[in-house]
């Protein structure tokens, strides 16, 4: 099987789907001549046509709006968010228009919004963000993060076929970092399913984007004191798939959650939660978080590395979770 | 018209725009070493507008600047250590490292950082000149939007509601043909971006932007007219970005005769040329001041590279007005969740 990058893979998930549909458009800033800013799209404009891959201008509500309009009459819009924290300025149509169609007069709003999300490459306070909180808590969009090439290319497939608005987080850490394996042609990675990547019996770490790697690199290292970890990743947000999670967790008794973003409303609250009231008898200590702290997200390296969660944190917590 | 800037505040400007690309220059140096953290943002050939806008502000007038205004900064007392140290992430910088680039300011010194959201800083401006209106104050808010900005909602509300208030406010678009790789035409189907002040009911005025003299006057007018109560200013300056979007960017999609174009019309030789034909300065005049720029950088330089990376434990301090503990009314804290941070 071909080794891709976890940025070539979702490219190519897009140019196939671009291939298979022709309903199939992007939009975005600087995503047709220039090929995105982290060239993802790099070549679809000579292939596909300056119809279907459409440099726009600078107007995120704008870019969302137009793909929720164009999706309603029958199209496949992708749009791409420069850096996904400029998907703020399309709050408003993603949360209030998009989300909420189908439950007010059953109109389905098949767009995708993509774009790089996340730390570790300096970018200050307005090119980290992981925004996910923001949307988890809105009932009709789906969310995805894929932390693998393999899952980047399914999950994408799946985005674009799906019909309900999906935003997919490509962490930008990972764009050329990550290499994998990803199958040619044509496979899906479906929405609503987490991933068991490493099998464990002692403690459940459940995580998703860049942190599954160094909860990967956690579990390896606590694995030489004897204690086994299984790492769920979620890949998909919103909807979350409890019955991996709540199966993984019963089975170990003891949970880790780990984030990139923030820690108060985030998404590791939720799960805490859900565990707490599902399978609370199966427990046998408490669910423990690690996230980045209350703060946005700073530039320095220092300060960032500091911020973001780190292996020896969660090296901690799975040991505290095996011995309470 | 032009007799109103005299010798010293031309050689003024001189000093500022000379001193911006000075700094840059030494930025792209640091860059290629290895010893500026995150991207870097070049203004190479519209140092003018920048410096020629600034200048024409006065005391207790507000600026905001965007990723090309380093020059506005100089003109408002920012000094180079300030960006070589935000630049490189250092304990000592504005933000203690916490933003990057130009993203720093003061209320104290009149100087509002920009945020990278295009256009959000507009309707901030309009509430500067707001609060000017209804303080009965004197003070205009000033502030910048590339081309592309000029895109946004957030700039079309601002203005709108600015001109609709009449508040003291002046913004100056600025067309240097591309926004990142997107050519102008592809991000507005006007010529002159100054044609929006009509459906604002604005004053609108287009300039060249590489004409310092030009720029300095076309802001005096709009500062006089916001003063006077008249409302905002949509300024639009001609003028060209001679580098990429930033420096990984090598700019491909331009077309080199642009480039050739836009050199002969270098907003620095202009002023040169025009003091020299006017006998107000030669080339030893421009030397002294090349010099005395020189060693400001290396002093300033010196101290940046010298200070300290930040305490990381600084990442926690500032998020309210008082020093919170992440911790504090928490039940049962531990070690493990805590991230040992305090
Ligand atoms: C709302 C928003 N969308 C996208 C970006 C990413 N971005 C940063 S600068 C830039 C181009 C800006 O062009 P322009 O406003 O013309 O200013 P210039 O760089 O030409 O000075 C883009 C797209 C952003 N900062 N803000």
């Amino acid at each position: 099987m071909p080794v891709l990058t976890y940025l070539e893979a979702i490219r190519q998930g897009l140019w196939e789907e671009m291939e298979r549909d022709e309903r199939v458009f992007l939009l975005g800033e600087d995503i047709g001549v220039y090929g995105g800013a982290f060239k993802v799209t790099e070549g679809f404009l000579e292939r596909f046509g300056e119809e279907r891959v459409i440099d726009t201008p600078i107007s995120e509500a704008a870019i969302v709006g137009a793909a929720i309009g164009a999706a309603l009459v029958g199209l496949r819009p992708v749009a791409e968010m420069q850096f996904i924290d400029f998907i703020s300025i399309a709050f408003d149509q993603l949360t209030n228009f998009a989300a909420k169609c189908r439950y007010r007069w059953g109109a389905g709003v098949p767009i995708v919004v993509r774009g790089p999300c996340g730390g570790g490459v300096h970018g200050g306070p307005f090119h980290s963000q992981n925004v996910e909180a923001y949307f988890f808590h809105t009932p009709g969009l789906k969310i995805v993060e894929p932390a693998t090439p393999y899952d980047a290319k399914g999950l994408i497939k799946a985005a674009i076929r799906d019909e309900d608005p999906v935003l997919y987080f490509e962490h930008k850490y990972l764009y050329r970092r990550i290499r994998g394996e990803v199958p040619e042609g044509d496979y899906i990675v479906p929405i609503g399913k987490a991933d068991i990547k490493r099998p464990g019996r002692d403690v459940t770490i459940l995580t998703y984007g860049w942190m599954l790697h160094k909860s990967l690199e956690a579990a390896e290292l606590v694995a030489q004191e004897g204690i086994e970890v299984e790492v769920v990743d979620l890949r998909t947000l919103l909807p979350l798939d409890d019955e991996t999670i709540l199966s993984s967790v019963a089975k170990t008794g003891r949970a880790v959650i780990v984030h990139e973003d923030t820690r108060t409303g985030g998404i590791a609250g939720e799960l805490a939660m859900r565990i707490n009231e599902r399978i609370f008898e199966y427990l046998e200590a408490p669910v423990v978080r690690v996230t980045a702290p209350d703060t946005p997200i700073p530039f320095s390296p220092p300060l960032e590395e500091f911020f973001l969660p780190q292996v020896e944190e969660i090296v901690q917590a799975i040991r505290w979770v095996a011995n309470y | 018209m032009e007799a109103t800037l005299t010798r010293e505040q031309l050689l003024d400007m001189y000093y500022y725009m000379k001193l911006t690309r000075m700094v840059e220059e030494r930025l792209q140096r640091l860059y290629r070493q290895g010893k500026i953290v995150g991207g870097l943002y070049r203004s190479l050939g519209q140092e003018g507008e920048s410096v020629a806008s600034a200048y024409a502000l006065e005391e207790g007038d507000f600026l905001a600047v965007m990723i090309r205004n380093l020059g506005a900064l100089f003109v408002r007392g920012v000094r180079p250590w300030e960006i070589f140290t935000q630049y490189m992430g250092k304990g000592t910088s504005p933000t203690r490292g916490k933003d990057n680039i130009v993203h720093f300011g003061s209320v104290e010194r009149g100087i509002i950082p920009p945020i990278s959201h295009l256009g959000d800083l507009i309707p901030v401006m309009a509430g500067i000149a707001l609060a000017s209106k209804m303080q009965r104050k004197r003070s205009v808010a000033l502030t910048y939007i590339g081309d592309g900005g000029t895109s946004t909602g957030a700039f079309h509300e601002g203005l709108n509601f600015a001109a609709v208030l009449k508040l003291p406010l002046i913004v100056i678009a600025e067309d240097n043909g591309y926004a990142y790789s997107t050519p102008k035409h592809k991000q507005m189907a006007i010529e002159n971006i100054a044609d929006r002040a009509i459906g604002y009911g604005i004053f609108g005025e287009t300039v060249d932007g590489n004409d310092v003299i030009a720029v300095y006057q076309a802001t005096r007018r709009a500062i006089q007219r916001a003063r006077e109560g008249l409302g905002p200013t949509l300024l639009e300056v001609k003028t060209f970005r001679m580098r990429g979007h930033a420096e990984h960017d090598d700019a491909w999609y331009v077309p080199r005769e642009l480039l050739e174009y836009w050199q002969k019309r270098d907003p620095i030789l202009r002023l040169e040329t025009y003091l020299k034909e006017h006998g107000m300065a030669d080339e030893t005049d421009f030397e002294a001041i090349t010099r005395r720029i020189e060693e400001e950088i290396e002093a300033d330089l010196q101290y940046a590279e010298q200070s300290p990376m930040p305490d990381p434990r600084i990442a926690l301090e500032d998020v309210y007005a008082e020093a919170p503990s992440v911790l504090e009314g928490a039940p049962r804290p531990r070690e493990h969740a805590a991230k040992t941070r305090s």
